[in-house]
């Protein structure tokens, strides 16, 4: 459109495509400038501190036992939260689409709270509740079983964050949903029961993988929220970020670095396969988001 | 008789939807898990910061370091907010408007800080500014203390609250495409007036939308502070991090107290952002949900 | 399979869709229900499918009630406007749906289930596609593949609901055309509901004409058309004229004068006139239809002019040779050659 304005549309050789709107240099200059600054500028700090070690000695500090034990805590806790949210997001998400009944834009409304409640707040609250003392810790500290403290303790704080990105990933995907594919796959002969399962669930997959990516990413890089309830005991409930954290306090910036870099690599990997399955899925279903 | 009974219930149940009883038993589960998840902790924050009475409520408020923190995290948000406005603005006016290379990276570059750990946020100005860095002892040379300041704070949480206005505004003004701005050119407006006039008022309630949720993560924000702050006592301690200090200090019923204010604060933006999804859900559609 | 719908009534929040429909569909034959949009052709449809229930009445498929089944037991063929294909699943996956979610003790082995679904293929044209995603489809072969879909399950009626209305005109010309072969190879109970009376004269063997719920004619595409029970018909089904006419000594007179057409053994009185632009004979002398060319144009190889008929304004359209040289404010006089009158 712009390009018919424009006295001759020199497309492909350009770096951008001729326009009668004014701000372009400046909008992006400043853009790229404030990015770099901010983001890009710091990053590569850190990238140069922990490439600083060389190949051997970053290998040496990052296949450390407790740095080991710590990502092994972050990613295991992780998966079981992401799996447990994907569930219950799910469901959350198909009630919350397909059903009226009074509340529901309350419902829905709350379920974003934890992109608003602060992680500490989250983090000391859970941990109310889930203490031996707290009112879900009581039911189960009779029999023996501890909730917060312990690495299920990790699990439920990562189930808090991760929820709303389940339900708002596929939250609008299900709406898409027309309603006369299902009238179609009826008409076929199959049960209520088999067109959810071999119909609607199986075309939110894309939204579905990419909710539990996002709430496991989401859940790796966790802080604020878990350390209250975890115990933070080495090789069992103490997570990543937290060890980050104590190896600053010891002035260990090294230590830090690589274990930043490890996680950042891993959260950039999880960044590609997001990517990845939203471009697969739009080429092979013809949507994606 | 049977058949009879037979050809009434199917006349009731669409076949694209479940019988009432399985949506109720639906519901109801999708109803306690929000509940448990969600909910409680935050019933939990209040139960907790009036656990002993509204006296010791108010005393834990208006205690000095409370005070000092408060007032250090509405300064927090008012350096930082409006720094990521300008940026979403700058950010999404050079991508929306114009077409060139590289657009489709820039924007997943946008989005990098949420795929970072909060802690790495932090860590990442440490190593720019700490000991052992050149900046930090440079900028020191001029009295300037990036670290453990306020300075350092306002990075950390401009870090972590880096995509918020963007991503909001970028999907929202793509919708709207060039054709108002370029109206208004031909009709001999020059490029500030068109971007006040005709740009702003068209993306209003997206950039409130978007600032909403920036300013409850700009308030809120934990492990990247808690990183870069140094937490002294009174002086660069935000009302997260005081949160800590006071759980960690045993004194739970002030920690809660505390805490109620942030949640507060989450509960208002919740329904300041529900309301505008409701009221203004066209003018914000392109965002997100 | 015959389908029939007895007194049926269709109420939407109160809102009537259908008053008392009754429909004899035939074994066999390819039925088309037309109307204009909003007329109800849809929500008949659905009915038959079991997608809706009736408020009232029902529809007996051979002699059992089917309101005593679901969708599901009905076992008939649906295909949608939008196609409604299962995005996920390839294009045999598609096919073979209805099969493979047969339970255990009727459904076919899946070496069975994959010989129907690529013999169906083959008879949509398909082949070679199978692999193939419906996102990789263009419209014309998306809606095929819906077509051999609902094919594979053996459907005792075949539903269509305006299934080329998506899809732009060549390929809508050629799909009607295979899809009467297809019909007549594979001997389905159909029922095709459009808005086109062209694709609906073309290919049925009868028409169901709808309009405000109700159903207005049945009967064969020569039949409705040459001989339309109702002033509706009349005007929906090809192009038509009208005007008010007064019937006195068995003659049809317009403005005090008579105008050389018998009026039958319509009774004296108030009547309307109805013909079409194409069964008119140029006339000379008195006892014609006269009228002063408002406008003329050429449509193909015929001229098509309005005349305005008298001092009332009343308007007719009819057809001249191309090269008639009627200008505009030209006198014509005429008559129908065929008509038809319907009380006032
Ligand atoms: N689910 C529904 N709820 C309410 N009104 C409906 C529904 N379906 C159809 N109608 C109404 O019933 C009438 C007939 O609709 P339909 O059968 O779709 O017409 P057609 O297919 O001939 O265009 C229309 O006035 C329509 O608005
Ligand atoms: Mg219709």
């Amino acid at each position: 459109m712009s390009a018919a304005v424009s006295p001759a549309p020199r497309k492909g050789l350009s770096f951008r495509q001729p326009s009668v709107i004014p701000g372009f240099g400046l909008t992006l200059g400043f853009t790229i400038s404030y990015f770099s600054l901010i983001i890009l500028i710091p990053l590569i700090a850190l990238a140069i501190r922990s490439a600083g070690l060389g190949p051997e000695g970053f290998w040496k500090a990052a296949t450390d036992a407790r740095v080991l034990g710590a990502l092994r805590v972050s990613f295991v806790t992780a998966l079981i939260a992401a799996g447990i949210n994907v569930v219950f997001g799910t469901l959350i998400a198909w009630v919350l689409v397909r059903y009226r009944f009074p509340g529901r834009r309350i419902f829905d409304a709350i379920i974003d709270l934890p992109f608003a409640l602060p992680t500490a707040v989250a983090g000391i609250a859970l941990t109310a509740i889930y203490a031996p003392s707290g009112a879900i810790g009581a039911i189960f500290a009779p029999i023996g079983w501890r909730i917060a403290y312990t690495p299920v303790g990790i699990v439920i704080a990562m189930i808090f964050i991760g929820l709303p990105f389940v339900v708002r990933t596929i939250q609008p995907i299900l709406e898409e949903v027309s309603n006369e594919v299902e009238e179609a796959s009826a008409t076929l002969g199959a049960s209520r029961f088999q067109t959810i399962t071999k119909v609607i669930l199986p075309s939110l997959t894309p939204a579905i993988l990419t909710g539990f990516a996002l709430a496991f990413a989401r859940g790796v890089g966790e802080y604020g929220s878990i350390i209250f309830i975890a115990g933070n005991i080495p090789f069992v409930s103490e997570i990543a970020p937290l060890l980050i954290y104590i190896r600053l306090q010891e002035f260990n910036y090294v230590g830090a670095s690589v274990i930043a870099t490890v996680m950042l690599l891993i959260s950039f990997a999880m960044l590609f396969a997001i990517n990845l399955i939203q471009a697969w899925s739009r080429r092979r279903y013809g949507y994606g988001h | 008789m049977a058949t009879k009974l037979r050809a009434r219930t199917h006349r009731r149940i669409s076949p694209t939807s479940e019988s009432r009883l399985v949506q109720w038993i639906l519901i109801g589960i999708a109803f306690v898990f929000m509940a448990i998840i969600l909910l409680m902790p935050l019933y939990a924050v209040f139960h907790e910061a009036l656990a002993k009475g509204l006296n010791t409520f108010f005393a834990a408020l208006v205690e000095k370091d409370a005070q000092a923190a408060i007032r250090l995290t509405l300064l927090v948000a008012a350096i930082a907010v409006p720094l990521n406005v300008v940026f979403g603005l700058a950010a999404s006016w050079a991508i929306a408007k114009f077409e060139f290379k590289g657009k489709a990276f820039l924007i997943t570059l946008i989005d990098l800080p949420f795929s970072v750990s909060p802690v790495i946020s932090g860590l990442v100005y440490v190593l720019l500014f700490g000991a052992g860095s050149f900046l930090g002892p440079f900028l020191k040379s001029y009295g300037i203390e990036v670290l453990f300041a306020l300075p350092g704070i306002v990075l950390a949480t401009i870090f972590v609250t880096f995509p918020f206005v963007a991503r909001e505004l970028i999907p929202l003004m793509q919708d709207q495409g060039t054709g108002d701005e370029e109206a208004a050119l031909s009709l001999g407006a020059n490029g500030w007036q068109t971007f006040w006039r005709v740009t702003l008022p068209n993306i209003k309630w997206g950039l409130l939308y978007g600032v909403l949720l920036c300013n409850a993560r700009a308030m809120g924000e934990f492990g990247a502070v808690a990183v870069v702050s140094g937490k002294i006592r009174g002086q660069t301690t935000t009302m997260p991090l005081q949160v800590e200090m006071l759980y960690n200090e045993y004194n739970a019923t002030a920690a809660f107290a505390l805490a109620s204010l942030l949640a507060l604060l989450a509960l208002v933006t919740l329904v300041l952002k529900s309301a505008l999804e409701w009221r203004y859900g066209d003018e914000i559609a392109a965002s997100g949900k | 399979m015959e389908v029939r719908v007895a007194n049926v009534r269709k109420e939407f929040d109160r809102f009537p869709a259908l008053h008392d429909v009754s429909l004899d569909i035939r074994s066999g034959e390819l039925i088309a229900l037309l109307g204009p949009s909003g007329s109800g052709k849809t929500t008949l449809l659905r009915l038959i499918a079991g997608l809706e229930m009736p408020t009232a009445g029902k529809i007996f498929f051979g002699d059992t009630d089917a309101s005593e089944k679901t969708v599901q037991e009905r076992n008939i063929g649906f295909v949608f406007q939008h196609y409604a294909l299962f995005r996920h699943m390839t294009i045999l996956e598609n096919v073979s749906f209805g099969l493979k979610v047969r339970p255990r003790s009727s459904r076919p082995p899946a070496g069975e289930i994959r010989r129907r679904a690529m013999e169906l293929l083959d008879l949509v044209q398909l082949s070679g596609l199978e692999k193939r995603y419906p996102n990789q489809l263009s419209g014309g072969q998306r809606q095929r593949v819906a077509l051999a879909r609902a094919l594979a399950i053996e459907p005792a009626v075949l539903l269509l609901d305006e299934p080329f209305g998506a899809l732009d005109a060549q390929v809508r010309r050629e799909l009607r055309k295979w899809l009467r072969e297809i019909h007549d190879r594979t001997g389905h109970t159909t029922v095709f509901v459009t808005h086109d009376q062209e694709e609906a004269l073309e290919l049925s063997d009868r028409l169901c004409v709808m309009s405000q719920g109700k159903i207005e004619q049945v009967g064969t595409p020569d039949t409705v058309y040459d001989h339309p029970s109702s002033p509706f018909v009349f005007g929906f089904i090809g192009e038509s004229s009208e005007l008010p006419v007064t019937v006195e000594n068995n003659e049809l007179w317009i403005g005090g004068r008579a105008i050389g057409v018998p009026a039958g053994d319509t009774p004296t009185g108030q009547s309307r006139l109805f013909f079409r632009p194409h069964d008119v004979d140029l006339v000379e002398g008195d006892a014609a239809l006269a009228g002063v060319v408002t406008t003329s144009r050429r449509v193909g190889g015929t001229r098509r002019v309005e005349l305005e008929i008298g001092g009332d304004g009343h308007r007719v359209e009819i057809d001249l040779p191309f090269d008639h040289p009627a200008g505009e404010k030209s006198r014509i006089a005429f008559r129908p050659r065929r008509w038809t009158l319907f009380p006032a």
